[in-house]
């Protein structure tokens, strides 16, 4: 055939509008891993000894274990020495207290990127953590959260004013020895969003964090740890950006959610760091470990994520269905472009009874963009009435990308049911013939089959930031018409 | 006014129409059949500006202007309108969405006035009625799962929405019952008016007595080897298309080789 896809190409050349450098001095740490360097970590974060110790202990861990090799990712290996595992910008004094204290440079970042933190600009309804390379620099409508009793403020914070929280739930869902990048980030992590909702308190307004890598050569370990106490509700999303540079840097993060009896947490992940450019150079390696615990019964947790950054995606969003009558859902839409690889999908382990969970996966491939689906569902034997229900379709943009799904099913329950369903298609030469020769332009036929191709997840995300995701998806999209 | 002089184009590198010459005046209905693989559908995606296919010579002026300079969707919203032979499927895309994406690019072009949703909704709905398509066709995804007949349907429902000024039908008879080709038929004769030319590509003479043409032409082998009245196709269907084949072996070949 003659070049099918050549408006499709056309379309996928784009520029990453988030990839500007902010010139900020950093307090940074040397190049490379040590106990020293952990030890400096923590200092610098006046840590607890009991904290440093379980750092040392992930630390430890760490260096007996390997990376992992199942993924359908390929890239060199990392050479941990030569990456630099904190870094933060100067203050004038200590901590800002307010806003008014944080660095105007910053705050002009964050505006740039579409975050504005200052209350009277603020996003509506929505409280804005605001994590920069490796620390938090300002939290949004903490005030207000608190008259509620609700605790939303940057993991630092969180370690010196709720010590006790802090130490009963980290490390409960995802343990420090879980996999050689949560262990590797239970040994460095230097900040990320805490959030804790009251009994029966549902919380009034969307809670976001913005994570944004600033530094050359630093790695972000962030942590974030939310929970929902009994009959507690909570929205949160993430965001994350960072700037165009020709060196891969890596991102290796842990969140941990824990809803109690009754509690409800919905987490939407909006994640558009630096592809790399479109020969494959640079970008962001995106190692993540997320994981719900429904710990006590009639609990729900949801992950929403639209992923179409990052050089590539290893994340697995999962859900332990322990209390009984518990809810685990997983929408997600991953877009490859260029030389983007993502291993993605998610883990449903179903512990109580009638639990219930739902995956959804939507993969989009273009350009030489290679999409993986990887999904686990398991039935354990107590988990009487178990049910799942699986879809995960691909989009194939071009003759040149690759879709791969691998689902596994281990049910140890007879009266389990688990539904799995796929499909693969390709917006061919000829749908975008037929719409253009409607008059439609090639991008408007992509955006409006890829929109129709996501409409499933993207109605799971909160309003203000379905517009958002569907805009970025068109960015990201831009250049695969050809 | 549509002129196309000496028209050459391949696929693949493999030449498809050597040297095609065709005038259609304003308001003007030309039937062309042909046997299959003749090049009728190149023609017609040619004339669309379907870009796997390579315009090695010639020229089409459309009212004066370089059609072939002009991008597909810009042709689209000048007002040349194709019917497709097969007309594509695009799932989780809401045949409304589209057909109301369509029509107003189109408005937008002509400086018309875009429609919302309502308007769109009162217009689409009248359309469907004459063209015999029950509402739920405005729900379901593109052309997907419809029948052959639906298609074409839906292709004259695009047609009348979007009020060419050159309408290229290709074959859009082929696989209705005798219902399915008078509906079509009457759609394609309401719009018949003096500011629309049409092209009718059909295989059989059949359309011809629903759809009445003003000139008849025969495309073999990639050019038009004859022109005629009416009666043309009357004479294709009684001696088939053999007869015309063999009067242009030669020829052809020989076009083929300078
Ligand atoms: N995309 C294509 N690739 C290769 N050959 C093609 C393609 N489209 C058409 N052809 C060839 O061109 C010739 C004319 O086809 P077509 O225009 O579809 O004929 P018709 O519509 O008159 O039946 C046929 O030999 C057909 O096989
Ligand atoms: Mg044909």
């Amino acid at each position: 055939m003659n070049a099918p896809t050549k408006p499709i190409e056309a379309f996928l050349e784009r520029e990453y509008p988030a990839g500007f450098v902010t010139a900020l001095e950093a307090d940074a740490l040397p190049k490379g891993l040590s106990e020293d360097v952990i030890r400096i970590i923590s200092e610098k974060k006046g840590e607890p000894a009991w904290l440093l110790e379980w750092r040392l202990e992930a630390y430890r861990r760490w260096l007996t274990m390997t990376p992992p090799h199942w993924a359908q990712v390929s890239f060199p290996p990392i050479d941990y020495q030569d990456i630099v595992y904190y870094s933060a910008p100067k203050r004038k004094a200590d901590a800002p207290k307010s806003l008014d204290e944080v660095d105007p440079e910053l705050l002009r970042t964050y505006e740039k990127l579409g975050v504005p933190l200052h209350e009277r600009a603020r996003l509506a309804g929505v409280a804005v953590d605001a994590v920069f390379d490796s620390v938090s620099v300002a939290t949004t409508f903490k005030k207000q959260l608190g008259e509620h009793g609700i605790i939303f403020c940057s993991f630092s914070e969180a370690v010196k004013e709720h010590p006790e929280l802090v130490r009963q739930y980290l490390g409960t869902v995802v343990p420090q020895g879980d996999n050689f990048y949560a262990a590797l980030n239970s040994a460095v992590f230097s900040d990320g969003s805490f959030v804790y909702i009251p009994k029966g308190v549902r919380c009034p307004m969307e809670l976001s964090t913005y994570f944004r890598i600033n530094a050359r050569d630093t790695g972000q370990f962030e942590r974030t740890l939310i929970i929902a106490d009994e009959g507690a509700t909570v929205s949160y999303l993430e965001g994350c950006t960072a700037p165009m540079r020709d060196e891969n840097q890596l991102h290796a993060a842990v969140v941990e959610l824990v809803a109690l009896q009754g509690a409800s947490i919905k987490y939407s992940t909006v994640q558009n760091w630096y592809p790399g450019d479109k020969d494959g150079k640079g970008g962001i390696y995106n190692f993540v470990t997320k994981r719900g615990d429904c710990r006590g019964a009639r609990s729900h947790i949801s992950w929403t994520q639209v992923e179409t950054g990052s050089a590539i995606t290893w994340k697995y969003p999962s859900v332990l269905l322990r209390g009984d009558d518990s809810v685990g859902e997983f929408y997600s839409v991953a877009l490859t472009n260029h030389r983007q690889q993502a291993d993605t999908g998610s883990k449903m382990i179903h512990m109580g009874r009638n639990t219930k969970s739902t995956i959804i996966s939507k993969g989009i491939s273009a350009g030489r963009g290679s999409n993986t689906f990887r999904g686990l569902v398991r039935v354990t034997p107590k988990a009487a009435g178990a049910r799942n229900y699986t879809q995960c379709d691909s989009l194939l943009i071009g003759e040149r990308c690759a879709a791969h799904t691998f689902p596994t099913i281990e049910v140890r329950h007879p009266s389990a049911r688990v539904e799995h369903e796929a499909t693969t298609s390709r917006i061919g030469e000829d749908q975008l013939f037929y719409a253009m020769q409607r008059g439609l332009t090639a991008e408007d036929a992509v955006s409006m089959i890829v929109s129709g191709f996501c409409k499933e997840v993207f109605k799971e995300l909160p309003m203000e930031f379905a517009v958002e995701a569907q805009k970025l998806l068109g960015v990201s999209l831009e250049g695969s018409v050809g | 006014m549509l002129d196309i002089r000496n028209l050459h184009a391949s696929v693949d590198g493999k030449p498809i129409l050597r040297g095609l010459d065709l005038h259609v005046g304003t308001g003007e209905v030309h039937a062309i059949m042909g046997p299959n693989g003749s090049g009728k559908s190149t023609l017609a995606q040619v004339l669309a500006g379907r870009d796997s296919f390579t315009v090695e010579d010639g020229s089409v002026s459309w009212d004066g202007v370089d059609l072939l300079a002009m991008p597909t969707e810009e042709r689209a919203r000048a007002g040349l309108f194709l019917a497709f032979q097969y007309p594509v499927e695009i799932p989780g895309v809401s045949n409304a969405y589209f057909l109301k994406a369509a029509v107003n690019a189109v408005r937008r072009h002509r400086g018309e006035p875009e429609y919302d949703a309502m308007d769109f909704l009162k217009r689409v709905k009248a359309e469907m009625k004459t063209v015999g398509m029950r509402e739920e066709f405005l729900y379901r995804s593109v052309n997907e799962g419809f029948s052959g007949g639906e298609k074409k349907r839906n292709e004259v429902l695009q047609m009348a929405l979007l009020e060419p000024r050159l309408a290229i039908l290709d074959e859009t008879d082929s696989g209705l019952d005798i219902d399915a080709l008078r509906t079509v038929a009457d759609g394609v004769n309401r719009l018949r008016s003096p500011e629309r030319s049409m092209i009718v590509i059909t295989h059989y003479q059949r359309l011809l007595d629903y759809i009445v043409p003003d000139h008849v032409h025969v495309l073999s082998r990639g050019r038009i080897v004859r022109s005629g009245g009416r009666e043309l196709a009357h004479e294709l269907e009684e001696r088939g298309y053999g007869w015309i084949d063999e009067a242009q072996a030669t020829p052809a070949a020989q076009g083929a080789a300078s």
